[in-house]
C-alpha cells in the first residue's frame, strides 16, 4: 500500500459515495451537490495520473460552469424535494439482473487486468500541457474542427428552439 | 528527531507556509476592511473609524471581538447541510486560491534548503485558480438558496448568473498573456515579461494586452461580486442579498472571503499585465533599489511623530515602536545590500497588490451599480467579444512575427 494508492481509493471512494448519493437523495440541490462531489473527485483522479490539464478542466467546465447551470435551474424552478414512487415493473425484472450482469462483467475485467488497476493507481509524471496541444491541433485536429463543429450546431438549434418559443 | 525533521522536511516546511500565509492574510483582511471604510470616508469628506485606537487602527479587531460573540440564529426552515456548507465553501475556497501565488523571484536558503516564496508552484497555476474561481460561485448560490427566504435567493440566483456570464470572458482575457508566455506557470508567466530588463515597466504585458487587461480586471470585478457588479447583495433592493440570514461568524466568513478574492484578483492583475514581481524601472537604474528604505524611513519617523501626539497606550508606545521598527527595516536594507536585493521582488509585487485594491475600494467610492440587464448586455456583448478578438489579434501578432 503505497501513498498513491492510498489516495486512489480514497478518492474513488468518495466518487461512488457521491454517486450513490446523488440517487438516493430527494432534494434536486443535494443530487447536484453529490454531482459535484463525484466531478472533483474525478478531477483528483486524473491529478493522480498526471493529467494536470485534464484535472483542471474538468473542475473548471464540469464542476463549474454545467453544474452551476444546473443549480441556476434548480432554483430558478424552485423544485421541491421529489416524492418517492414504486420502483416500475420494468425495472424490477429486466434492470436489476441487467445490472447485476454489468456489475460481473466490469468485475471480471477488473480482475482479469490487474495491471491496468495498477496503472490507473500509478504516480503519473505530470504530462506537459504542449503535448497534449500537439496531440489536439496538429494530429487530430480533424475530428476536433469536427467536434466543435458539431458543439456549433447543438448550440445554434439550441437557439432556434428558444426562439421559436418566444414567437 | 532530527531523522523525522529531515524525513519529513517538505511538509514541515509547507505545513509553516500554509499557517503563516494564512496568518498574514487574514490580519490583511482584517485591515482591509479599516482601509476600504477609511478611504472611502475621505472620498466622501468624512473620518471614518477613528475611535477605537488613533486612526480607528483598533478598528478590525472590535469588529472581529463582535463577530465572534453575537448571537448565531439559524433561521427556521433553512435547509441545515446546505446552509452551514455554504460559507464554509466560500471561505475555504478563497483561501486556497491563495496558495497558487508565487511572492518573489528568488528562494531563501535557511537550514541548507531553498525554500520558495508561496506554497505551490503549479505548472498550471492560472487553470487552478480559474477551477477554484469556478467552484466558489456555490457559496454565494447554496447560501442564497438554503437560507429559505425570498431576498437570499434572489442574491444567489443574480450570483450564479453573473458568475456563468462573466467566467467565459475572465477566461478568454488572459488567453493573450499566455499565448505571449507559452506556459500556465504564474513564475513563467512574469519571467517573459522580464524577457527585456532594459525596458522596464514597457515591457510589462499590460501595454501588448491592453484589451484583455481591461476585459480581465472587469469580469474579475465581477467574479468577486464587487462594485458595480454587486447585485447578488445589493443593499437597496436585495436588504443584503445571499447573506442576509445569516449573521455572526458566518457573516465574517463570507466577507473574508470576499476580501480573500480581492487580494487574489489584485495579486493575479499584477503577475499577469503589471510585471509581478518586476520593478518598473530598466535595470541599469540601481538606485531605484533604495526605494523600500526612502519610503519605509520617513514613514516610520511620521508614525513615531504621530504616535506621540496621542495620550493613550497605543498611540503612545506602540504606534513609535512600530514606527521605530520600520526605521529600523529601512535602514538594515541599505546597511545590507543583500537582504535588499532579495526584497525587491515581493516589495514591487506587494506594492502593485496594494495599488490594485486602493483601486478596488476607488471603484466602490466612485462607480454606481449596474442595472441587472446592463450587466448580462455588457458581459456577453461587449466583454466577451473583445476578448475573443484579443485572443485572434494576439495570436496573429505572434504568428506574423515568427515566434
Amino acid at each position: 500500500m503505497n501513498a498513491p494508492l492510498i489516495i486512489f481509493f480514497v478518492l474513488a471512494a468518495i466518487a461512488i459515495m457521491g454517486a450513490v448519493n446523488l440517487i438516493l437523495q430527494s432534494h434536486p440541490i443535494h443530487c447536484a451537490l453529490s454531482l459535484i462531489v463525484v466531478m472533483v473527485a474525478l478531477a483528483g483522479l486524473y491529478l493522480l495520473m498526471g493529467a494536470e490539464f485534464v484535472a483542471a478542466v474538468q473542475i473548471i467546465v464540469y464542476g463549474g460552469a454545467i453544474m452551476v447551470l444546473f443549480v441556476f435551474v434548480i432554483m430558478l424552478l424552485n423544485a421541491g424535494a421529489e416524492e418517492r414512487t414504486n420502483i416500475s415493473r420494468l425495472a424490477g425484472i429486466a434492470g436489476l439482473p441487467l445490472a447485476i450482469v454489468l456489475m460481473g462483467f466490469i468485475a471480471a475485467a477488473v480482475a482479469q487486468s490487474t495491471d491496468r488497476v495498477q496503472a490507473a493507481a500509478q504516480l503519473g509524471a505530470p504530462a506537459p500541457t504542449k503535448a497534449l496541444a500537439g496531440l489536439l491541433f496538429q494530429e487530430f485536429v480533424y475530428p476536433f474542427e469536427l467536434t466543435s463543429f458539431l458543439i456549433l450546431v447543438a448550440i445554434l438549434g439550441a437557439i432556434v428552439l428558444a426562439q421559436r418559443e418566444k414567437n | 528527531m532530527t531523522d523525522f525533521l529531515a524525513l519529513h522536511a517538505e511538509i514541515i516546511i509547507t505545513l509553516v507556509k500554509i499557517v503563516l500565509l494564512l496568518f498574514i492574510v487574514l490580519t490583511v483582511n482584517a485591515y482591509l476592511t479599516w482601509f476600504e471604510r477609511k478611504v472611502v470616508a475621505h472620498m466622501q469628506t468624512r473620518w471614518g473609524p477613528h475611535r477605537v485606537g488613533p486612526h480607528g487602527l483598533l478598528q478590525p479587531l472590535a469588529d472581529g471581538a463582535k463577530f465572534l460573540l453575537k448571537e448565531d440564529p439559524t433561521p427556521e426552515g433553512v435547509d441545515k447541510f446546505t446552509y452551514f456548507l455554504a460559507p464554509l465553501m466560500a471561505l475555504t475556497l478563497a483561501l486556497t486560491s491563495i496558495a497558487i501565488l508565487p511572492f518573489g523571484p528568488n528562494p531563501i536558503h535557511i537550514f541548507g534548503r531553498d525554500i520558495f516564496l508561496g506554497i505551490v508552484d503549479l505548472n498550471i497555476g492560472i487553470l487552478a485558480l480559474f477551477a477554484i474561481t469556478a467552484l466558489s460561485v456555490y457559496g454565494a448560490a447554496l447560501a442564497g438558496w438554503s437560507s429559505n427566504s425570498k431576498y437570499p435567493l434572489l442574491g444567489g440566483l443574480r450570483s450564479s448568473a453573473q458568475m456563468i456570464s462573466y467566467e467565459l470572458a475572465l477566461t478568454m482575457s488572459v488567453v493573450g498573456v499566455l499565448l505571449m508566455a507559452g506556459s500556465f506557470s504564474l513564475r513563467d508567466i512574469i519571467n517573459a515579461q522580464a524577457a527585456h530588463p532594459e525596458r522596464g515597466i514597457l515591457g510589462w504585458n499590460v501595454f501588448p494586452q491592453i484589451l484583455g487587461f481591461l476585459c480581465f480586471f472587469t469580469a474579475a470585478t465581477a467574479e468577486t461580486n464587487r462594485i458595480p457588479f454587486d447585485l447578488a447583495e445589493a443593499e437597496s433592493e436585495l436588504v443584503a442579498g445571499f447573506h442576509t440570514e445569516y449573521a455572526s461568524f458566518k457573516f465574517a466568513m463570507f466577507f473574508i472571503a470576499e476580501y480573500t478574492s480581492m487580494i487574489t484578483i489584485s495579486a493575479l492583475c499584477s503577475i499577469m499585465f503589471f510585471g509581478g514581481w518586476l520593478s518598473p524601472f530598466p535595470a541599469s537604474w540601481t538606485f531605484a533599489h533604495y526605494l523600500p528604505s526612502a519610503i519605509l524611513i520617513p514613514f516610520g519617523l511620521w508614525v513615531i511623530w504621530d504616535g506621540i501626539r496621542y495620550e493613550t497606550i497605543f498611540g503612545r508606545i506602540i504606534l513609535p515602536g512600530v514606527g521605530a521598527v520600520m526605521a529600523l527595516i529601512g535602514a538594515l536594507l541599505i546597511v545590507f545590500p543583500f537582504i535588499n536585493e532579495f526584497i525587491q521582488g515581493p516589495f514591487w509585487l506587494l506594492g502593485k497588490i496594494l495599488f490594485f485594491l486602493f483601486f478596488y475600494v476607488w471603484m466602490r467610492g466612485t462607480l454606481p451599480r449596474f442595472r441587472y440587464d446592463q450587466l448580462m448586455s455588457f458581459g456577453w456583448k461587449l466583454l466577451l467579444p473583445v476578448s475573443l478578438a484579443n485572443v485572434v489579434i494576439t495570436a496573429v501578432v505572434i504568428m506574423v512575427r515568427g515566434h
